[in-house]
């Protein structure tokens, strides 16, 4: 039943038969995968929408778009994991007395590291970057990244990894290993399969794109912010967005390279984590979470940003703190390199070594409180509208403190000792990302999507999504919370008879992640009533929720050249201090306007890579280089592209700035 | 059956004496709120049957008490601001308020001494409850006898169950463990493939068995009866059944159970356990029954440790007392079979160099080195005369 790839031949490597899989499940999601896919194409060919895609988005260098398409990828991952997530809930309710449920092992190993890969990798990940990508150029009066083709390039990367993962479901199989891969288990020995080696190769793929758009957004921000805006006079998101940032490029090549060696393990028999010739499997599990502790930094810490914006938009009030905001955010990001060792107390390290990481763990947790206390005292004397994205940024304030909480107390070793890998520790990190990032994400997807696409969300709908989620979430997860109490430990896929009183719990988690379900339901209904009904929700004026920073100063959507005019910066709410002081938007002495060049090169090379990827998977080892030989050949035929940037013409500026300035004379004329 | 006996009280879960009087307040109190909040059936670990997990247990209560002398407020001020200053309530508006000195003072002060406090446990703690410490005492107020030796039980983690090696008793078990209450037992555990974890959440926290590697922990049971012990760490598709009853006995009955496992011959007893049985034992298997053996050949685990059980293999401590005189340099290549082990003995994993296989064989029959290494089981270090003579060996390399 586990196909091993035993075979192997120069023109297909590893591929045979045995790489279709034939377990029900995954046919007939494969049949209907392949169908949809179908349909789509054919849809976009019947209504010749290929040269729009191709020309207005794919090869697209404006940071709005990219930063779009980035929360599409977001969403449909999301769809899929969240697949993943129902499928380990419902086989984990069935499994019970006696039962197998309806997942065997080799299915159920997979779903859950696929769950988990997706989620942070192709999920958060996209939805994070695509909210940098969009929102800071905007909040800094920038007219795109410093890199926009490379920003191209890193979304197309992006792209690839979550198509090498989605592959993995219909050609071979994806790790059975957990998220993380552990070695031994993760090496060639226990896992010959081409399951982890699809796990590295989209990883690696998605890793280069994830670095070097933190390259691209941290050059953007120290040298793209508009004059007058000093680092102190930064927006909170775009500050949380650069310390993301540099977090990004300092750890992400030590996935890489944790990644590369084990690959070497795999392909080349050498040693770095096997049990034999001196290899240390321990030394990958330091090494993983050296990046891995500071990855969870990199997700929330945007959010974090996101949240301050909200709560400061909302209350119609300055932020409270923002020095210390700013402080707490640094703190965060450096402390976020000395706690990794908090995840393995449980391997033995000295008591010394595991105090010592303890206690940096717990000191993470003054700054966040900061944070925390922060937004609790901007909503003091605030006038607070409970509009969607303050609703959401209420219920994070409520779930993150617990989830913040559940995670300072596995960060006392010898209380970790009996929580470490139990359900409990599951409970804790959904608390904290979904109750974290995720609830963040849907708060900021609300209250950007005006400033995307000129019209707001849908309120009932969003209204309804809110309130499946909220409950949901803690429906799904309070009995994980109390089944960590009864020692029940997780990755479990069948459940002895001795388990059977404690059956009712996972049949309730179920019942809270079909609530959950319902949310999702919702919120996509909510994009298409919107969509559907969006003359009705158009915003015209820019700025639909009085909001206080750069972004809301220009038209929405923004034009393909954010600002006409570069603004001049005084203060650190930039718009707001604009309105107050009634600035005139300028009307005339438009000029020539120097932008990027749409390129191809992007989707090309990623496209090369990703084919790569798969030979590497396969080891096919001639397309692997003839696809190298493709992405080297072709970066360097893209050199000579000179053609890289063009100038809007000063009368197209002054035509578009002009209806501008008609589209807001007769919304003054409507409210007067 | 630990998951059962709704009725069996928390409050036991609180109160360690060794430390403060507030602290152990707050304990208590903790177990009423855990009481309150968790009203199901007895959650093993924070009502656990050992001295040590209810130690931990406490801590828990504890950490999370001092926790929330400042979630509780933040939460409740979250929720009385967001309803007093809503838009529609007109209250005190101040939209340029942003700062007071004062404020984040307490902001930052408050999370910091709680911080504090909590760093001091945690320090103190982690030292105390380290499982590589012998355990000071048999229970609260129930001092250890100056002349009290731990029982030494080697724990082996397979694929995917379990072997417990009783060295003094000479006897072993799969799948089933029994302790004598009252007395520390010293766990050396390791595992022959993969990680795993080994957690009996009655007995004490969980920490990982490795291959090549040995972890310890230290623990003492203190009431009788039957508890559940896993692997707490994913380790592969056997993995949901790799679990096993432990039961706590009074020194008389565990005699008794050591008598009956060593004389043989009931339902579960499976003979001896020699390197034969032991290399059949290891090979991937799921829901394992539970097996007694009689005897335990002498030294396994300390082969299982240095991988080297199967013959022929040379032992990892042999090959890192070699290194650690300069290693054996081009000869050493010999011993690349010796020493290969990842996944009963896969050979096969070593890529084999076309046209080259006879030299590999060749080499494989040749593994000198380890004629003049430590003999099995005898645990001194390699004479220097021997180094010196194995780095003199001959230059040939078997590739040549």
């Amino acid at each position: 039943m586990i196909p091993t790839h035993s075979h192997w031949t120069p023109l297909l490597g590893r591929l045979g038969p045995d790489a279709i899989p034939t377990e029900p499940i995954v046919l007939a999601t494969f049949a209907a995968v392949s169908l949809g896919g179908i349909a789509l194409v054919a849809a976009l060919t019947y209504f010749r929408l290929w040269g729009y895609l191709w020309k207005q988005w794919f090869t697209s260098v404006d940071h709005k778009k990219i930063g779009i398409m980035y929360m599409v990828l977001g969403l449909i991952m999301f769809l899929r994991g969240f697949a993943d997530a129902i499928m380990i809930r419902s086989q984990q309710a069935l499994g019970f007395g006696g039962s197998d449920g309806y997942l065997n092992s080799h299915h159920f190993d997979q779903v859950f590291t696929a769950h988990g890969v997706i989620m942070i990798f192709f999920v958060a990940m996209p939805f994070v970057t695509g909210l940098m990508n969009y929102v800071v150029p905007l909040q800094i009066g920038a007219r795109d990244v410093s890199f926009p083709f490379l920003n191209n390039f890193s979304f197309w990367m992006t792209a690839g990894g979550a198509v090498l993962v989605m592959l993995s479901l219909f050609v071979g199989e994806f790790a059975r290993t957990g998220w993380l891969a552990y070695p031994p288990l993760s090496g060639l020995a226990y896992s010959p399969d081409v399951g982890v080696d699809y796990y590295i190769w989209s990883l690696q793929v998605a890793g280069v794109g994830t670095t070097l758009s933190g390259v691209n957004l941290i050059a953007t921000i120290i040298k793209l912010r508009a004059p007058g805006m000093t680092m102190m006079k930064m927006p909170v998101f775009t500050w949380t967005a650069l310390v993301t940032n540099i977090l990004i490029v300092a750890v992400f090549p030590v996935l890489t390279v944790v990644l590369a060696l084990l690959g070497l393990d795999r392909v080349f028999h050498t040693n770095f984590f096997t049990n034999d010739f001196g290899g240390s499997p321990m030394l990958y599990v330091n090494l993983i979470w050296i990046w891995g502790h500071p990855e969870v930094y990199i997700l929330v810490l945007p959010v974090f940003g996101v949240f301050s914006e909200i709560v400061s938009t909302f209350c119609s009030k300055r932020l409270f703190g923002y020095t210390s905001m700013v402080y707490a955010t640094c703190v965060i990001g450096i402390l976020s390199y000395s706690v990794w060792l908090h995840h393995f107390f449980t391997m033995g390290s000295g008591a010394s070594v595991n105090s010592f990481f303890g206690i940096t763990t717990m000191v993470i947790s003054i700054p966040t409180g900061a944070k925390l206390f922060n937004w609790l005292f901007t909503m003091f004397r605030g006038r607070i509208r409970f509009e969607l994205p303050m609703m959401w940024t209420v219920a994070f304030m409520l779930t993150f403190t617990i989830g913040g909480m559940t995670g300072v107390m596995m960060a006392v070793p010898a209380a970790d000792f009996v929580l470490h890998n139990s359900v409990f520790l599951i409970a804790h990190f959904h608390n904290v990302i979904i109750g974290g990032v995720v609830w963040g994400v849907f708060a900021a997807m609300n209250y950007w999507w005006p400033k995307a696409f000129g019209f707001k969300l849908n309120q009932f709908w969003g209204k309804v999504s809110f309130w499946c989620w909220v409950p949901g979430f803690w429906i799904a997860f309070t009995p994980l919370y109390i089944l960590g109490f009864m020692g029940v430990t997780r990755r479990m896929r069948v459940f002895d008879a001795s388990f059977d009183p404690l059956r009712v719990y996972y049949w309730i988690a179920l019942a809270g992640a079909f609530l959950i379900a319902a949310g999702i339901g919702a919120m996509l209904i909510q994009f298409a009533v919107s969509i559907w009904k969006r003359e009705e929700y158009k915003d015209e004026s820019g700025d639909p929720w009085g909001g206080r920073t750069l972004e809301w100063a220009t038209s929405s959507p923004p034009p393909e050249y954010n600002f006409a005019f570069t603004p001049k910066i005084h203060d650190i709410d930039a718009w707001a201090d604009m309105k107050a002081k009634g600035v005139a938007r300028p009307i005339s002495g438009f000029q020539d306007i120097y932008m990027p060049q749409g390129t191809w090169a992007g989707i090309v090379l990623a496209g090369l890579s990703t084919v790569c990827g798969f030979a590497l998977i396969w080891q096919v080892w001639w397309l692997a280089v003839v696809m190298l030989a493709g992405i080297v050949g072709t970066a360097i035929f893209h050199t000579f592209n000179y053609n890289r940037t063009f100038y809007i013409k000063a009368d197209h500026v002054a035509e578009v700035e002009a209806a501008r300035t008609a589209q807001l004379a007769a919304l003054e004329k409507g409210a007067a | 059956m630990s998951y059962r006996g709704c009725s069996m009280s928390l409050l036991r879960a609180g109160a360690m004496s060794t430390q403060p009087t507030l602290l152990r307040h707050a304990s208590r109190l903790g177990s009423l709120v855990s009481l309150a909040s968790l009203s199901a059936c007895s959650p093993v670990v924070l009502n656990p049957a050992g001295d040590i997990a209810k130690q931990e247990a406490s801590l828990v209560v504890t950490a999370t008490l001092l926790m929330l002398l400042i979630i509780v407020p933040v939460m409740a001020l979250t929720v009385y601001f967001a309803w007093k200053y809503r838009a529609t309530a007109g209250a005190r508006y101040e939209p340029e308020w942003n700062h007071s000195t004062q404020l984040e003072l307490v902001i930052w002060a408050a999370p910091l001494m709680i911080i504090i406090a909590l760093g001091s446990l945690t320090w103190v703690t982690t030292h105390t409850l380290d499982p590589f410490r012998p355990v000071a005492r048999i229970a609260e107020g129930k001092p250890l006898a100056a002349d009290a030796k731990p029982l030494e039980i080697q724990v082996v983690a397979l694929d995917w169950k379990w072997l417990f090696i009783y060295p003094e008793q000479k006897i072993a078990t799969v799948n089933e463990l029994a302790l004598p209450v009252d007395r520390p037992v010293h766990f050396s555990i390791s595992s022959s493939s993969v990680m795993n974890s080994f957690y009996i959440p009655a007995l004490a926290g969980q920490i990982y068995a490795m291959p090549g590697m040995t972890s310890e922990l230290n623990a003492v049971l203190n009431k009788t009866g039957t508890f559940d012990g896993f692997s707490a760490n994913y380790s592969g598709s056997g993995f949901s059944h790799m679990r096993f009853k432990t039961y706590g006995l009074a020194d008389a009955d565990f005699d008794q159970w050591v008598a009956k496992v060593a004389k043989g011959g009931d339902k579960d007893s499976a003979g001896a356990l020699d390197t034969v049985a032991y290399l059949q034992l290891e090979q991937p298997s799921e829901k394992e029954p539970v097996r007694h053996f009689t005897t335990v050949a002498d030294g396994l685990f300390d082969k299982i440790v240095n991988l080297c059980v199967r013959p022929g293999k040379m032992c990892v401590r042999d090959m890192m007392a070699l290194d650690a005189r300069g290693g054996a340099g081009k000869a050493g290549i010999y011993n690349v079979a010796a020493l290969t082990y990842d996944k009963n003995g896969r050979e096969t994993t070593i890529p084999v160099i076309p046209g080259r296989a006879a030299a590999q064989a060749d080499a494989r029959t040749k593994a000198f080195v380890r004629a003049i290494c430590v003999p099995d089981g005898v645990k001194t270090p390699v004479p220097a005369a021997a180094a010196k003579l194995s780095l003199a060996a001959p230059a040939r390399t078997p590739l040549s």
